[in-house]
């Protein structure tokens, strides 16, 4: 390749950058943002994608039984996961909220449960 | 039949074992948890061998106070929306005399945690039910709000809510479209405590409301019910209402 070729073949690769960030940024991505560093009670894979089921089978052991074991409870995902600035999991950039917009799942737990951590609860941020 | 029994025994001991691990309370051997009323690790199920009642003492309830009323709020997250005759109401004062002789009397009056709940055998959902242990509760995440509960209860115990709920506590979830009533303050009584109407009026000094086992014989309230006369809201109906009254 004649060295004219090779600066150009760079110069258009230099235009093409900005192009190819654009593209980047037009997929949007979950803001997930972890305040509280640390093991959740599965690995983050599973959780991904076994958490309805956990929240599910949990609620009816807790509702109907009256077990109140905590490794899966709502309570302690709230608990845990409310961000620090809003103390919540909703709310545009909250924990749960982003990824189900980003999913496109409708997250209605949050019309019955607090989205907020028992002590944050009332207390202003 | 000797098997049922080791199984019975290795199950017991298993119960103590992951009570004292997880409350760090050593059992004496022969106390069996299920006899110690309320005192329930987390991982057990409510037990029917518990059936939890209120005893109030009308005598010792005062006209125009709501301690209770305002506890029950407090500890559930209702508040008002501005709409007096459509908001929830879990507990109400009911203040009531005797044209006869003029003897006035007031006493609070909730979901009565019946045996035979009438809001259970008219839910199509099976979103109203009888916890093991007595305590009528209302699943909500099966409730359609249908309402047929709120028209069934004899006490007229249940509301609905109308409007979006925030600022919930933690422990009682609550939120538009479902039904809801007393729930004993299960979440309470989960952790060994007493409902909120309750503490409250102890803690006021009235001391008219007594919370326990009615199943167990050693309970505070098992023995007054043994010993004086109290009643039942519309006995009548032989729903056999775990709330009882005394003095009415």
């Amino acid at each position: 390749m004649p060295p004219h070729g090779l600066l150009r073949f760079f110069a258009c690769l230099l235009l093409a950058l900005p192009a190819l960030a654009f593209a980047a940024e037009r997929t949007p991505k979950p803001f997930i943002v972890i305040d509280k560093p640390g093991q959740c009670v599965e690995a983050a894979e599973i959780m991904r994608r076994e958490h309805p089921d956990m929240l599910k089978h949990q609620r009816d052991r807790t509702m109907r039984e009256g077990i109140r074991t905590r490794k899966y409870s709502l309570k302690e995902c709230v608990e845990c996961h409310a961000g620090a600035k809003t103390a919540s999991v909703i709310g545009e950039k909250g924990f749960c909220q982003s990824c189900h917009d980003y999913a496109s799942v409708r997250l209605d737990c949050f019309g019955c449960h607090a989205s907020k951590p028992k002590l944050a609860s009332g207390a202003k941020p | 039949m000797s098997a049922d029994a080791n199984e019975a025994l290795s199950r017991r001991g298993f119960l103590a074992i992951s009570a004292a691990t997880l409350g760090g309370v050593m059992l004496a051997p022969g106390i069996r948890l299920i006899e110690i009323a309320g005192a329930r690790a987390p991982e057990q199920a409510a037990s029917k061998r518990v059936r939890w009642g209120l005893l109030i003492d009308t005598n010792k309830c005062a006209p125009g106070c709501d301690d209770c009323v305002k506890a029950c709020a407090t500890e559930n997250g209702i508040r008002s929306t501005g709409h007096p005759r459509t908001d929830p109401q879990w507990i109400r004062k009911v203040e009531l005399k005797d044209p006869r002789s003029g003897r006035a009397h007031s006493a609070p009056v909730m979901c009565q945690h019946c045996e035979h709940p009438p809001c259970v055998d008219v839910c199509p959902t099976g979103a109203s039910f009888k916890r093991a242990d007595g305590i009528v509760l209302v699943d909500r995440h099966t409730c359609i709000g249908c309402r047929y509960c709120i028209m069934a209860c004899p006490y007229k115990a249940r509301s609905i809510v109308f409007q979006d709920v925030t600022d919930q506590n933690p422990d009682v979830p609550r939120g538009k479209g479902c039904a809801e009533g007393c729930t004993l303050c299960v979440h309470r009584v989960d952790r060994d405590q007493q409902p909120a109407c309750v503490e409250a009026c102890a803690k006021a000094g009235h001391n008219a409301m007594i919370f326990g086992d009615l199943n167990d014989p050693q309970s505070e309230i098992a023995r007054r019910v043994a010993k004086y006369a109290s009643t039942q809201i519309r006995a009548d109906l032989k729903l056999n209402p775990g709330v009882r009254y005394q003095g009415l």
